[in-house]
């Protein structure tokens, strides 16, 4: 074309964005458009990665006795499906959200620092590869637990290391995308925007970052610790040199507790852009959600030893944690009420945003109650290490964070791609997932209750059904998931045009740009009243 | 540009904040120990102050015991009897024995657990060879008493108690013996 039109060309080039084709694009883009897609596609393909893993979690479940794995590789597969799904899926997915939606939602530019940005996102394809590849090398990946407690980690082969080092680069991605976040959240706003009219969405990752930077650093002191502990003779948590292994517990979870907010808040601000905008009302409640979401981030500094009952602490220390996590449940019934209220009495329809909101508002509500079960210290003493922790947290970190996710996808999916997705696939894709979610998970609060330990290959007679159809519905719900990679595709590939604001009762700023939005938008500032 | 001004100076102080959270992490290590030291948690190598040593004769609890090295500890480490039945209440002497197979200059610590874990607390130690570091000489042998009374407030329904130790070899100065010296091969200077 060019040497056809070369006159043409560079007119047009004038016109259009000034921006490298190709494989560069990605590589040098500062966009925060193009790395919210790259956010999202690294997400997906570790989703996968993670998902694999599970399916030889489930595999090896489907029967008692050790048929497939050796029992150190199944250690490392829930290992490494606990730190890929975490630091790989669910994370960078948030971030990928923010990326797109933080700029156009507040009418910014772009990111405070753009290169800045650029660089936290191409850390992360280096961490998953230094995970990935530890399972070829001498010993394996670390079979540690994504919790890495010493003394395990301590001793485990080089696999460790490289579990450390993908920690500590995910860990600087991760302060540098919260630093950018806030930076642009509270310096770049649109005239008119002050704080209390913000979306939701904003403000949850506004105190989610605040969260990553407060504790990311605190887990890059433990991991760092337990490197010098390896390799460099320190004796943190080494019980022959004067160490505690306790005391890694306490570090990680400092960091593991805010970790789980991490995980579910932009969740919450999700699903509170999309039930109004299908209930055609208002946000609920909008400035008590906000102090909710606050209370939540606050309260989730001082209940971190509530994941160690059985460490052998004071009464006085399980009655303070067991009550202190307690708490909690009031925030987030705040929050749960304020969704439900929205939905009171407004003009629902049901597409598929909507559905993934409300199923995430009906399961991930039972992951709470199952949490709130799991607090209470004698409880917590008998359930500690089975199943029913494995359900609880799945309740909440897929039916909750990633239905979130899956909603946020399908209801900004028009607006990012230019058209809309095939409705009967993404309905399909809410079903299998909604049956097969509940039939991998359900199950297992049952096994949890009969004593089933996680993290073991093998298990008694008496467990075999229930894990059959855990593994049943595993399958199932891994294989659901092509459904929305079909649907995602086709969707971008083309479809029925999108308008500039597909849904109806959807009000924030990123609707009145047109769909797809142009690469560079609101340069100049929209005005809010 | 106000705003990239703006920006630099979010960014410096978001900046401060994390690295001082990376130090914070660091903080809890002496934060931690400094708590395990005033509440007694970690308590293990201090002697107990006994309060009561009436014997409590119509029970009868059965003392099993048991001792491990730590992987690269070239010692023989055992009690001198497996199990003893003892009364609550009663003054009691078990004894270890440790022989040390190695021809270097060793240290040891012995870490005590209980079996059950809750046990542990009604076991008052009046002495314990785990209350402080021991050195070895080369191919030693020496036997170690642990005293201690079992309180009377121990829940009834438990009527066996294991008590094992674990000896970890002690960083410092390991001073090779003579023989050891002679025998090592000269190396070319």
């Amino acid at each position: 074309m060019s040497a056809v039109h070369p006159v043409d060309h560079a007119h047009d080039h004038d016109h259009h964005d000034h921006r490298p084709y190709g494989l560069m694009r990605w590589v040098t883009t500062t966009n925060h458009k193009d790395i919210g897609t790259l956010y999202l596609w690294f997400s997906f393909s570790m989703f996968i990665t993670g998902g694999l893993l599970a399916f030889g979690i489930r595999a090896e479940l489907f029967q008692p006795g050790m048929q497939l794995w050796k029992p150190e590789l199944f250690n490392q597969f829930t290992t490494m499906h606990g730190l890929i799904m975490v630091f790989g899926a669910i994370m960078p997915a948030f971030v990928g959200f923010a990326n797109w939606q933080v700029p156009m939602m507040i009418g910014a530019p772009d990111m405070a620092f753009a290169r800045m940005n650029n660089w936290s996102f191409w850390l992360l394809p280096v961490a998953a590869i230094l995970l990935v590849t530890s399972f070829f090398v001498p010993g394996g990946a670390t079979g540690a637990g994504w919790t890495l407690y010493a003394p395990l980690s301590v001793q485990q082969g080089i696999g460790m290391d490289f579990a450390i080092f993908a920690i500590h680069i995910m860990g600087a991605s991760s302060i540098m995308g919260s630093i950018n976040i806030i930076t642009t959240i509270l310096n770049m706003r649109a005239p008119g925007m002050t704080m209390m009219k913000m979306p939701m969405f904003v403000w949850t990752w506004l105190i989610t970052a605040y969260l990553l930077i407060a504790v990311m650093p605190v887990l890059a002191g433990a991991v760092t610790m337990l490197l010098t502990d390896r390799h460099f003779d320190t004796h943190f948590f080494n019980a022959a040199g004067g160490g505690d292994p306790v005391l890694y517990q306490h570090v990680f979870w400092f960091f593991g507790h805010p970790e789980v907010y991490i995980m579910i808040l932009p969740a919450f601000g999700i699903v509170s852009q999309v039930i109004p905008a299908f209930a055609r009302k208002p946000l609920f409640g909008y400035s008590s959600m906000v102090y909710a979401t606050s209370s939540i981030a606050i309260l989730s500094f001082i209940v971190w030893a509530h994941h160690m009952f059985t460490t052998g602490m004071p009464a006085a220390g399980q009655l303070f944690f067991m009550y202190a996590t307690m708490l909690i449940a009031v925030p987030t019934g705040v929050k749960v009420f304020n969704w439900v209220a929205t939905m009171w009495k407004g003009s629902m329809t049901f597409e598929t945003p909507m559905l993934f909101a409300v199923g995430f508002l009906f399961v991930f509500t039972m992951g709470g109650f199952t949490g709130l079960i799991l607090a209470i210290t004698p409880v917590d003493i008998q359930l500690q290490d089975t199943y029913y922790v494995v359900a609880h947290f799945h309740y909440v970190l897929v039916a909750g964070s990633l239905f979130a996710i899956f909603a946020g996808i399908y209801f900004w999916l028009p607006k990012w791609t230019g058209h809309m997705y095939d409705e009967k696939l993404g309905k399909l894709h809410f079903w299998l997932s909604l049956i097969f979610f509940n039939l991998t998970f359900f199950v297992m609060h049952f096994l949890g209750l009969a004593g089933m330990p996680r993290r073991i290959p093998d298990y008694s007679q008496q467990f075999a059904d229930f894990n059959m159809v855990a593994s049943i519905g595993a399958f199932g719900f891994g294989l659901s998931q092509l459904v929305f990679l079909y649907a995602v595709i086709k969707c971008i590939k083309g479809g029925e045009k999108a308008p500039a604001k597909p849904w109806e009762g959807a009000d924030t700023l990123e609707w009145t740009l047109p769909s797809p939005p142009p690469y560079h938008s609101f340069e100049t500032p929209p005005v809010v009243k | 540009m106000a705003v990239i001004r703006a920006n630099g100076q979010t960014l410096r102080k978001l900046l401060v904040v994390a690295v001082a959270m990376f130090g914070f992490g660091y903080a809890l290590v002496p934060f931690y120990q400094k708590i395990c030291e005033v509440t007694g948690i970690n308590n293990l190598q201090n002697a107990d102050a006994v309060v009561n040593t009436q014997a409590d004769l119509s029970r009868t609890v059965t003392l099993e015991l048991d001792a491990n090295t730590r992987n690269d500890l070239p010692w023989t480490f055992r009690p001198v009897v497996s199990s003893v039945r003892i009364h609550p209440g009663q003054l009691t002497q078990i004894v270890y024995e440790v022989h040390n197979n190695s021809d270097q200059f060793i240290s040891g610590q012995a870490i005590p657990s209980y079996g059950p874990q809750l046990a542990g607390k009604y076991i008052r130690k009046l002495d314990c060879f785990c209350f402080a570091k021991q050195d070895f000489k080369p191919r030693e042998i020496r036997k170690m008493p642990v005293t201690f009374v079992l309180q009377n407030e121990l829940p009834t329904d438990i009527d066996t108690i294991t008590l094992s130790y674990t000896f970890f070899r002690v960083e410092g100065p390991v001073k090779p013996a003579a023989a050891a010296v002679a025998r090592e091969p000269k190396t070319a200077t």
